[in-house]
């Protein structure tokens, strides 16, 4: 195995425009247990731990090296909700967003933040320099992004008007440790309620219709609510899998969607 | 390739080749054994290492990518053949039943104390949400935790 430790972001563009198919390694949380688990064995690793460009964290910039344990501590409202749920205090200290954004799994912790903020994701490439991508634009697929194998994502870039009325949950089988059944952000601004969901389709994804019935409403009343988190449960396109029903998915985005649209108004 | 980590206070250099793990290199070629081998996913905990300055399963850290750190696994947490406080009171408290949880729930949960000195019930439960032990022996290491943090008796 080709083992590569980038010390700076020019040093990991370089070896990246060298060697497109070099897996890159950040806190190893997902890479490892590919590894171990013998599903993947990479002919090169880039290891992006030690570049100091990657953790930068300001309210309008995460680096992508930035550690869930960081986020719980010192991220945006929601973005913490969701940081505090992801794995254990020993995931947490590891693991980054960077690598939740590029690992794209439809159960991605720190996702429907994303999208619900309408962050872009900053990538960049030697050849190409850098590319800002619109949330609506990264997630393509299960797993897929349309990250270019020459690109490293370098940050999540928040809008500066991001409203601070945020709301996270997750629903899963226990507390720590869990991959989540479902997960919503919703988050409320002077045009309304924005509502994001993972784990109920092949990407994380806004809930499109239920947002505008609800914001077209001027009181929300438990009529409201009823009706905007039938929509949700209507509108989301879940699967059936080891862990959870296609039904009990629809139910609980309708149930956690509606529930953090209260906490938002409180 | 050649890497160096200090490991409980002395430089170690390893020839590493492939992919294996922090884990793996501890306790096959340091001759650690004391770290324990159990999910290899990131799961139970029981592999957990303090690795420059953060408590983190060492299945999950490549070794290759392990140059210039410094780890403590559960043989460095005591000093001096003096056990830490943490091993104390799991002894005194019955915390260890098959003992195959135990070195993992030392090197976080003492790790943890360091930040954080006086915690409340919730938050050692918290911290300690990432080791599983199978006999489920939770209260007991929970009363543990309380002793050493004056909560107990």
């Amino acid at each position: 195995m080709d083992f590569i430790a980038a010390h700076d972001l020019d040093e990991a563009l370089a070896a990246k425009a060298h060697q497109p198919d070099a897996l890159l390694l950040a806190g190893g949380t997902d890479l490892m247990v590919e590894i171990n688990l013998a599903h993947h064995r990479p002919s090169s690793v880039l290891s992006l731990r030690r570049v100091e460009e990657l953790q930068e964290l300001t309210a309008g910039r995460i680096g992508a090296g930035v550690t869930w344990a960081r986020l719980e501590r010192n991220g945006h409202r929601g973005l913490a909700q969701a940081a505090r749920t992801v794995g254990s205090p020993q995931i947490r200290a590891a693991g980054t967003i960077g690598g939740n954004v590029a690992t794209a799994s439809p159960a991605g912790d720190g996702l429907p933040w994303i999208i619900a903020a309408e962050a872009s994701i900053e990538v960049q490439s030697k050849e190409r320099g850098i590319r800002t991508i619109p949330w609506n634009e990264f997630f393509v697929g299960v797993k897929r992004t349309s990250l270019a194998a020459d690109e490293i994502i370098t940050a999540v870039v928040v809008p500066e008007d991001v409203p601070i009325a945020q709301e996270f949950a997750k629903v899963g089988a226990r507390n720590a440790m869990v991959i989540s059944t479902v997960s919503c952000v919703v988050i409320r601004g002077d045009d309304g309620f924005r509502v994001a969901l993972g784990s109920v389709a092949t990407t994380p994804m806004r809930a499109t219709r239920a947002e505008e019935m609800i914001n077209a409403e001027s009181t929300i009343s438990d009529s409201v609510l009823d009706e905007f988190a039938h929509i949700v449960s209507e509108e989301v396109r879940p699967i059936t899998d080891h862990r959870s029903t296609e039904g009990y998915r629809r139910h609980a985005a309708g149930v956690l969607a509606r529930r953090l649209v209260e906490r938002s108004l409180r | 390739m050649n890497v160096t980590i200090n490991v409980n206070g002395e430089d170690r250099v390893l020839d590493v080749t492939g992919h294996e793990s922090l884990l793996s290199v501890l306790r096959n070629d340091l001759e650690l054994p004391g770290t324990k081998d159990a999910c290899e996913q990131g799961e139970c905990g029981s592999c957990t290492v303090v690795f420059d300055g953060e408590a983190v399963c060492s299945c999950l850290v490549m070794a290759a990518d392990a140059d210039g750190s410094s780890v403590t696994t559960v043989e460095g947490v005591s000093a001096d053949g003096e056990l830490h406080p943490v091993q104390e009171a799991m002894l005194a408290k019955g915390a260890v039943q098959c003992g195959f949880c135990t070195p993992g729930i030392v090197v976080a949960g003492s790790h943890f104390l360091e930040t954080n000195p006086h915690p409340s019930e919730p938050e050692i439960r918290e911290a300690l949400s990432g080791n599983i032990c199978r006999c489920t022996g939770y209260g007991a290491i929970l009363r543990a935790f309380e002793t050493v943090t004056g909560e107990g008796s």
